[in-house]
């Protein structure tokens, strides 16, 4: 096991390293003269000072070194200052994913919840007309999008019928509170896993669908076993696969946040940070969650093998 | 009776032959004809082409300060927004840029993607090698995550978008071109046109690239969709399509601030609606005709 993650890995670390060189350059040939915003206005424009300065920040060293030394601060989780105000990035960064992850956290935990036993009833009872119900919520469910469907819920359930608040994590000037909180993140948490909830029953019903008529079920059956353990332990575990491979395509989205849904819910995470960055042309922003939401996807990848690894057991010795 | 008149012999009636030999392409019209919910999604397409067609431009850009932020009365069917401008016409000429933004963006996704991965499925060693890192790199990023980075550095605009969110989405059509590509290469048919020394290009052009449509064209349906969506959303944060020209994305912009939101709804629920019919309606289609075209289902009737 120890053997097959570390293969793992190490497939992983060029990619990486590759996205870290992208982002670099990204920033490094964005228009605009990064010595420009240290330099205070009323001093003019003094040829003699912008190369002191030039040399001071380290700018006038070639690309590679440059790279090198900014891949090395990066890597002490230092990934430089916002443009405006100041703000250490990996602190701004830091608490952009704790908030996003919660929010995406909760949207997937009901996915998971309500997508994959519904998804296991409808293979159970297929061409019923429950089945047939299901498909076609989840087919509506994964084509709505989610953001638009964030404004609808927002306007009716937050502004018309006042159930929820109408947006941000906690209310202004009132003490924190679970419940305060919870309020602010069910409606947001609910219409972002309504897409999760269609993904993952979709993929569950056809998954099992492959392997309920397999040999073992019938075996398992045969040999008196209760449907229960049948359906759970026979079954299920083999359906596993196609979804761990789902969750692990979503896992990103939790670290990029679901940018625009939380721009509409004004939710403090890192799709609302990014949009902030980009209206401010605030490059360290920018590249510090491009970079972390680079590394989280490669992460998730690797999770997601090693997932595999445990619901079947034979991908460990390929 | 002379050999020649045996080899003119009908070996069978007419009807059979023609059923026979209908096509492969047109067996999967008629079975596409007969998916129901892609008629429904068609339909629901042309109606809203056709509309964003004749909306009116002039009428779309008319400021009328006096009539600002009116609800809907008969002269203004969706009323006007805060510069009296009337949002019906809006909506309608809104459509037409939109539905181009996706349709432009679309073909140039397949396009490149189709291009650079025949690339890799024909010639794979090192160019495969090269082209699938890079389609590894592009997709370790949430696509609206990489395009807000871009919008930071050449700024918004309608053409601006179209490009990038091409260049930026042609990731799934190259894998799914290269797949196919790699399996066609090794048929007998491809060896033998290599044999009677065709080039490689015209190969892949007329031999490989007709046999692999079937999966772009879903994926092409669909991403007239994604197209739309990632310009509602950008416009929507006022990063794409910029006013005064309309769009689906930038109406939305008004429901941006709470107070906007609620004081007119007007403005901003139409092109929502829309673009979820619209959206519905894609994936409908692409529905349709993914089993239309179906392997499993070639061989039916």
């Amino acid at each position: 096991m120890a053997m097959y993650i570390l293969r793992r890995l190490l497939i992983n670390l060029p990619v990486l390293l590759g996205i870290t060189i992208l982002v670099f350059l990204f920033i490094a040939l964005a228009p605009g003269d990064p010595v420009s915003a240290y330099m205070k206005p009323e001093l003019g424009d003094n040829p003699v000072l912008r190369e002191t300065m030039r040399k001071e920040l380290g700018l006038d060293q070639p690309l590679p070194v440059r790279y090198l030394r900014w891949l090395g601060l990066a890597l002490h989780g230092n990934l430089g200052y916002r443009a405006v105000g100041g703000q250490r990035v990996s602190d701004a960064v830091g608490s952009g994913l704790k908030n996003s992850a919660l929010l995406m956290g909760t949207a997937l935990a009901i996915g998971g919840l309500l997508g994959i036993p519904l998804g296991i009833i409808s293979a159970l009872r297929q061409y019923s007309k429950l089945d047939f119900a299901l498909t076609t919520g989840a087919f509506l469910g994964i084509s709505s999008p989610s953001f638009l469907l964030g404004l609808g819920g927002l306007y009716i359930f937050g502004l018309k019928l006042k159930l929820f608040p109408i947006g941000g994590m906690l209310s202004p000037s009132v003490p924190w509170s679970i419940g305060d909180f919870l309020h602010h993140l069910a409606l947001p948490a609910l219409i972002l896993s309504l897409a999760y909830i269609a993904i993952l029953m979709r993929y569950t019903r056809s998954s099992m669908l492959d392997v309920i008529n397999a040999t073992y079920v019938t075996t398992a059956r045969a040999k008196g076993l209760q449907e229960k353990v049948v359906i759970m332990v026979h079954a299920f575990r083999n359906a596993l696969i196609p979804i761990i491979t789902v969750i692990g395509l979503i896992l990103p989205e939790m670290v990029g946040g679901a940018v625009i849904t939380e721009t509409v819910f004004t939710w403090p995470g890192m799709g609302s940070l990014l949009v902030d960055g980009v209206a401010g042309r605030d490059y360290p922003v920018i590249m510090g969650i491009t970079l972390v939401v680079a590394t989280t996807v490669l992460i998730a990848n690797l999770l997601t093998d090693i997932a595999y690894a445990f619901a079947d057991p034979r991908i460990r010795y390929q | 009776m002379t050999p020649h008149e045996l080899i003119n012999e009908p070996l069978l009636t007419i009807s059979q032959a023609e059923r026979a030999s209908a096509s492969p392409t047109r067996k999967a019209l008629r079975r596409f004809r007969r998916h129901r919910l892609a008629m429904f999604g068609v339909a629901i397409i042309v109606i809203l082409t056709v509309a964003a067609l004749l909306g009116n431009q002039g009428a779309a850009l008319k400021v009328d300060l006096k009539n600002a932020n009116k609800p809907p009365s008969r002269v203004h069917l969706f009323g006007t927004d805060r510069t009296g401008r009337d949002v019906f016409a809006r909506t309608l000429v809104g459509g037409r840029v939109s539905l181009s933004v996706g349709l432009v963006a679309m073909l140039f996704s397949t396009v490149i993607g189709t291009v650079l991965g025949g690339i890799a499925g024909y010639y794979r060693g090192f160019a495969d090698q090269v082209i699938m890192r890079l389609v590894d790199m592009v997709m370790s990023f949430p696509v609206i995550v990489l395009l807000l980075c871009v919008v930071a550095i050449v700024g918004p605009g309608i053409f601006k978008i179209m490009v990038m969110i091409g260049l930026l989405t042609w990731t799934t059509p190259c894998r799914i071109v290269r797949g196919q590509f790699l399996s066609l290469r090794e048929k007998e048919y491809v060896e033998a046109a290599r044999c009677i020394g065709m080039t490689n290009f015209d190969v892949a052009r007329k031999h490989i690239l007709p046999n692999a449509i079937a999966p772009l064209l879903v994926y092409a349906s669909l991403g007239v969709a994604t197209a739309v969506l990632l310009e509602a959303g950008l416009s929507y944060l006022g990063l794409g399509v910029q006013p005064p020209t309309p769009s689906w994305g930038n109406m939305l912009n008004t429901a941006r601030s709470v107070s906007t939101m609620e004081r007119t709804p007007w403005e901003w629920v139409p092109p929502a609606i829309l673009t979820i019919m619209f959206v519905l309606a894609v994936n409908f289609v692409g529905d349709g005709i993914r089993d239309a075209l179906d392997p499993r289902t070639l061989f039916e009737k």
